[in-house]
């Protein structure tokens, strides 16, 4: 396993994340993983309870992931949310937008392609909730 | 037409950077192929069976001269001076070398071009009316609407992973001419109560199992069009089966869940999305219409068209269209000469196209999703110069919407998924009936032809559709009749057993002498085949 990379502040959750179902069952966990089959409005209800929610990519082709992370921003968590598994230098960008502040890839990223992805693009054409101005906000300021 | 402001010369810049690095860590061995595929994919890059091909987008068709020049230029300079314009209303080259594909995506950018998204699992570019800002019977140009959606789905973020590709066409009119009900999702701009919306049809597509879009919403107010895009995309990309590939098209999500389903899901996340702020203000829409107002028409209503020269005459009637302006015509310029690859061009020819529609189209080319190029404005009393130019140059022929009009995909020749050659069918057909001189006779018959059940070529929705089929080894070719892509969409019917290469040929002929025979008064072939059915054209073949 590949070392975690955190675009946050605030410590670490260092225990393991439970399903999705065993956490809708005991509840009293604080980190989730959710996996690409999962649907990510099934947390909603207990957001504020949250500290960590993992999100895999088995395989990084499946893009279900990137829909669970801004379902969850879109509905105001504000805790870690971590794109772990298969999970490439490029697209990590991405999944920036997209509202994950972690990663746990499976295999190492190369730190100066990793900052040159995430340095790339100075505009953007979508807002994505990450805060980002898009262009079209841009031209009629 | 459009143009670039900072902002998008900026993206496609990135792009370009973003792509050189990724191909030189590629090229270094640091991605796997298998990693490097979906990059190179969404920058246009194919493998075929030998060589690279690069698709190039042309939104929604419509390109300028100084374009159609440089798209000549990458011609003669990265490929064997050919480019092949497809039914996307994109163009390909079939010659690419991996490691001089930055170079050329950076002569693209130059001109406003790109290849982004053209391939891949992602938003793919935005087709739209090839006689949008033309046509007398649209309600307003439909193109600013397919540019803001091409801005939105460019680079989205969310939606670069789809299970498989996706399409969207919008048109103005209620006479389709992009098949717009055979895309992944159709956009109609309508008015209800003196105001522009959008109607929208969602799960359309060819394939393997074509399906006709059934209606989802018949009105979108024109600012929450990117809104309900986004909705519809994201119910796609959480629920659209990962399963199974040939599954995978927002077709069959739609079709398994109902459209009905569909549109409800659609419409919860649609509520949940209006909140989020995702929705470009009208001041956007406005400022893309600008580039679209109509270029500077001069009063043309005296132009007459000499018709003494009789070859002439013919081209006049059947390659130009009426136009919203009197005294102008849209000139189609067809790339199917009789025994010529279908949407094939010379690096020379598209320098003459660039030429010709500096001098006589306010500097606008269109591509057609039938693989043809329009000038969308030229004055009557230019045609006859116009025409003679295209005449010395081997685009003369007078064919449009007619038999020799094939809309044919590259197949076996050079698609590595093919399974017949489509191409050497499609000259033969060509000539067959440019020989026996029927071409006339039958009038309107749209054939076209796919290598494989891909449907590349649109089988499905030819009046006559060929189907390249793999039989014990060898390529066997099926008949298809009765489809259509336009207001009327319908999809064509296998006739039965297969054909090889030179019988499909006489069967094409044998279809076609049953429609001259049993036609009344004034019916195309579709007509006829829709009015006595598939039962005299099977006595016909098989009999
Ligand atoms: S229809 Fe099949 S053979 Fe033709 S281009 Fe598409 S995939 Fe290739």
């Amino acid at each position: 396993m590949a070392e975690l990379i955190r675009y946050r502040d605030d410590e670490a959750v260092d225990h393991p994340a439970v399903t999705v179902d065993s956490f809708l069952d005991q509840s009293n966990a604080n980190a989730v993983r959710v996996e690409p089959g999962d649907d990510a409005r099934a947390l909603i209800p207990h957001l504020t309870q949250l500290k960590l929610v993992e999100v895999n990519f088995p395989a990084f082709g499946d893009g279900r992931g990137y829909s669970s992370a801004r379902i969850l921003r879109e509905a105001g968590y504000t805790g870690e949310l971590r794109a772990v598994g298969d999970v490439l230098v490029d697209q990590v960008a991405y999944m920036r937008r997209c509202g994950f502040d972690a990663f746990e890839p499976d295999a190492a990223l190369d730190p100066g392609d990793l900052a040159a992805a995430l340095d790339r693009w100075p505009e953007v054409y979508q807002p994505t909730g990450d805060g980002r101005q898009p262009i079209w906000s841009k031209r009629h300021a | 037409m459009y143009k670039y402001d900072q902002y998008d010369q900026q993206m496609v810049d990135t792009r370009v950077e973003e792509f050189r690095d990724q191909t030189a860590r590629r090229l270094a061995g640091k991605i796997s192929e298998d990693q490097f595929k979906p990059l190179r994919l969404t920058n246009g890059l194919y493998l075929q069976l030998h060589a690279y091909m690069l698709r190039v987008a042309i939104p929604y068709g419509t390109l300028d001269s100084r374009q159609m020049h440089a798209l000549a230029d990458i011609a003669d300079r990265y490929d064997r001076g050919y480019g092949h314009f497809t039914t996307r209303q994109n163009i390909q080259y079939n010659w690419i070398k991996l490691a001089e594909a930055p170079d050329l995506l950076a002569d693209l950018a130059k001109v406003e071009m790109h290849a982004i998204q053209t391939s891949g699992n992602c938003i793919r570019n935005i087709s739209s009316d090839h006689f949008a800002g033309a046509a007398a019977d649209e309600l307003v140009d439909p193109r600013p609407y397919a540019e803001l959606l091409r801005q939105w789905s460019s680079f989205h973020p969310e939606f670069s992973y789809l299970p498989r590709k996706f399409k969207i066409a919008v048109i103005a009119s209620d006479t389709d001419r992009a098949a717009m009900k055979l895309h992944d999702i159709g956009i109609q701009i309508v008015e209800r109560d003196d105001a522009l919306g959008a109607a929208f049809y969602v799960g359309g597509g060819m394939g393997r199992t074509p399906m006709v879009a059934p209606s989802i919403r018949d009105f979108v107010p024109l600012d929450q069009l990117v809104t309900y895009s986004e909705a519809c995309l994201r119910v796609y990309n959480r629920y659209g089966r990962r399963d199974n590939k040939y599954k995978a098209r927002i077709k069959i999500l739609v079709h398994e869940l109902g459209a009905e389903e569909y549109a409800r899901q659609v419409e919860e996340e649609f509520a949940h999305l209006l909140g989020q702020g995702v929705e470009p203000p009208l001041a956007e829409l406005e400022r893309i219409k600008t580039y679209f107002a109509d270029p500077a028409f001069q009063d043309a209503s005296n132009d007459t068209i000499d018709r003494s020269d009789p070859d002439f005459a013919l081209w006049v009637d059947r390659n130009t269209v009426p136009h919203k302006r009197e005294g102008y015509v849209s000139a189609v310029i067809s790339l199917k000469p009789v025994g010529g690859i279908p949407g094939d061009a010379t690096a020379r020819q598209m320098h003459v196209m660039a030429e010709l529609a500096k001098s006589y189209s306010f500097d606008e080319l269109r591509v057609m999703h039938t693989q043809n190029i329009v000038l969308p404005h030229v004055r009557k009393a230019q045609l006859y110069t116009l025409w003679q130019t295209l005449e010395a140059e081997g685009m003369g022929a007078p064919n449009l919407d007619t038999i020799e009009d094939i809309i044919a995909c590259p197949g076996l020749d050079y698609c590595s998924l093919a399974n017949a050659r489509s191409i050497p069918v499609a000259q033969k057909i060509s000539e067959r009936f440019a020989e026996t001189g029927k071409t006339a006779e039958l009038g309107e018959l749209k054939l076209k032809i796919s290598g494989c059940i891909n449907a590349c070529g649109h089988h499905h929705a030819g009046h006559i559709g060929i189907l390249g089929v793999d039989k014990k080894g060898t390529e066997n070719y099926q008949l298809l009749l009765g489809g259509s892509e336009a207001a009327d969409t319908s999809l064509g019917k296998i006739t039965g057993p297969g054909f090889s290469e030179d019988g499909i040929v006489d069967a094409v002929e044998k279809a076609t002498d049953v429609y001259l025979r049993e036609r009344s008064d004034g019916e195309r072939f579709l007509d006829t085949y829709r009015r006595i059915g598939m039962e005299p054209f099977k006595e016909a073949l098989y009999g």
